[in-house]
């Protein structure tokens, strides 16, 4: 049964005003982690080939083709390990 | 200087970062390391790693000879007046503690005021935060002008009978802002301060001289001047060293610890610089500093300010080009450093970062440890930062700019 761990790298709260967070995923594992997520939102823009605008629930997010994903207001950790869970499970 | 043979020297820089060349734009953080000093720590481990001092062996001799020759080489680099006066310590930020918490405690008290700008490094911040609590001092801070630039009238303005030290950044991390410490330096001593010089951000940049500049501490880092991480410098004069008392306990520090039934330990301290260089210290890193310092003296120091004045300007014309972006800090080239910080329209600088970093190009973004300069001053909820150092060159920048032009479309 995979878990979060089998995915995600690291997560890195930004240094900034804007609190938002980054999620860094296995860098071997960015092609299925992409295409996965992908399956399960809804796109609203892909930008220059290396940006996805995505909406999942209520959240919105970018996705890079590097493998790191930017969500804005996300509450805390639970919420985003809930979120992930979600998308990658 | 011959930019792509130091290039040669650079192994990382031929790495690619998502099937692109590397460019690395971050040096403000921490820079890349030449084989040369990748060699010299190898060389340590393999041949002559021991501990240093109070050994009869042959190794430890050598291991001291490499340690304390790192230090003469580093105090001429910085032109101290004897080799006493450099303190290995882990870098700019515990350099920096040290002054707070040795002087700074044992001079500072209720009524007195230590003078810092607003835009200085959290790690010429926290630290007399911290002890002001302890101690019951109070901090003032001299503002900065909206372009980045130090608000010299202000600085010089307060300063009191009140002020113990002004803590000023020779180079904001920021905005590439030079500051003028000689100048600075003068105001402190005619008022009776002591200055205190962060010099992170000039040190690597920069030939700086602490006894033409007179400044009675200095701290910097190994790590932003091509050396390992984990190692820096605290220059003080050695009269203010000498009165200091030591900033950690244990062994090295101590000539004697002499203990009476009854009594206790009886401690006599060690001498300059070993009374503030408590436990086994970093004796690798401070001999891959002393390879990086050898590196720069080969380079010359002003063909290394000349090199990153030179793309800076480039670069800041090069920036003219895209509608979208602000630079943060003043027009003047004279004025700063290779930092150049900026911000794109509709993007936050995270999103920026990671674009970047798409494309193999490694920048920085946030607050970069200076939170009240980007609230306070330049208003901002965060920032870009594109920093160079001495690899780098103009076609990397022709790159960067290229890629900052498609951000704008998005």
């Amino acid at each position: 049964m995979p878990t979060l761990e089998d995915y995600v790298a690291r997560v890195e709260g930004t240094c900034g005003a804007e609190k938002d967070v980054i999620v860094f995923f296995k860098y071997e594992k960015k092609d299925e982690i992409i295409s996965n997520i992908l399956k399960k939102v809804t796109v609203n823009n892909k930008i220059a080939g290396i940006i996805f605008e995505l909406t999942f629930e209520n959240f919105s997010f970018r996705l890079y083709t590097s493998g790191k994903a930017i969500f804005r207001g996300v509450k805390n950790r639970e919420e985003l390990n809930a979120l992930l869970s979600k998308l990658l499970l | 200087m011959d930019i792509q043979a130091v290039r040669e020297d650079f192994p990382i820089l031929k790495r690619m970062i998502n099937n692109y060349p590397l460019i690395y734009f971050d040096n403000a953080a921490t820079t890349q390391k030449p084989r040369q000093v990748i060699e010299a720590e190898v060389n340590f481990y393999e041949k002559h790693n021991s501990n240093i001092h109070r050994a009869v062996h042959t190794l430890s001799l050598e291991a001291t000879d490499l340690y304390e020759k790192s230090r003469e080489r580093i105090s001429k680099f910085i032109n101290a007046k004897e080799s006493s006066e450099v303190v290995f310590v882990r870098g700019t930020t515990e350099a920096i503690n040290l002054v707070a918490y040795t002087w700074g405690l044992s001079n500072l008290g209720k009524g007195d005021e230590v003078l810092v700008s607003l835009m200085e490094h959290h790690s010429n911040i926290v630290p007399w935060e911290i002890t002001a609590k302890l101690k019951g001092f109070t901090i003032k801070y001299a503002n900065v002008k909206p372009d980045g630039t130090l608000d010299y009238e202000d600085f010089e303005a307060k300063f009191s009978k009140k002020t113990k030290i002004a803590c000023l950044s020779q180079v904001s991390n920021v905005t590439g802002v030079i500051n003028d410490v000689k100048r600075i330096t003068e105001a402190a001593h005619d008022n009776g301060s002591l200055m205190l010089v962060d010099g992170a951000q000039s040190v690597p940049h920069l030939s700086v001289n602490v006894q033409d500049l007179d400044i009675d501490f200095l701290a910097f880092s190994g790590h932003k001047m091509l050396g390992p991480t984990g190692i820096g410098v605290f220059y003080g004069k050695k009269a203010l060293l000498e009165a200091m008392p030591p900033f950690q306990g244990g062994g090295e520090m101590i000539k004697e610890v002499e203990f009476s039934r009854g009594v206790g330990c009886n401690i006599s301290l060690n001498e300059l610089p070993w009374k503030f260089e408590a436990g086994t210290p970093n004796i690798c890193g401070a001999i891959g500093l002393s390879e990086a310092v050898s590196y720069l003296q080969a380079a010359g120091m002003d063909n290394v300010q000349r090199h990153e004045k030179d793309l800076t300007k480039y670069a800041l014309e090069r920036l003219q080009e895209c509608r979208k972006i602000t630079i943060h800090g003043p027009g003047d080239i004279s004025k700063r450093c290779g930092i150049i910080s900026f911000g794109v329209e509709s993007l936050s600088s995270h999103d920026v970062a990671l674009i970047c970093d798409n494309y193999g190009i490694m920048i920085r973004s946030g607050y970069h440890c200076a939170q009240p300069l980007h609230q306070e001053i330049l208003k901002l909820q965060s920032s870009a930062r594109a920093s160079f150092y001495i690899y780098n060159t103009r076609e990397e920048i022709d790159r960067f700019v290229e890629i900052l032009k498609e951000i704008e479309q998005l």
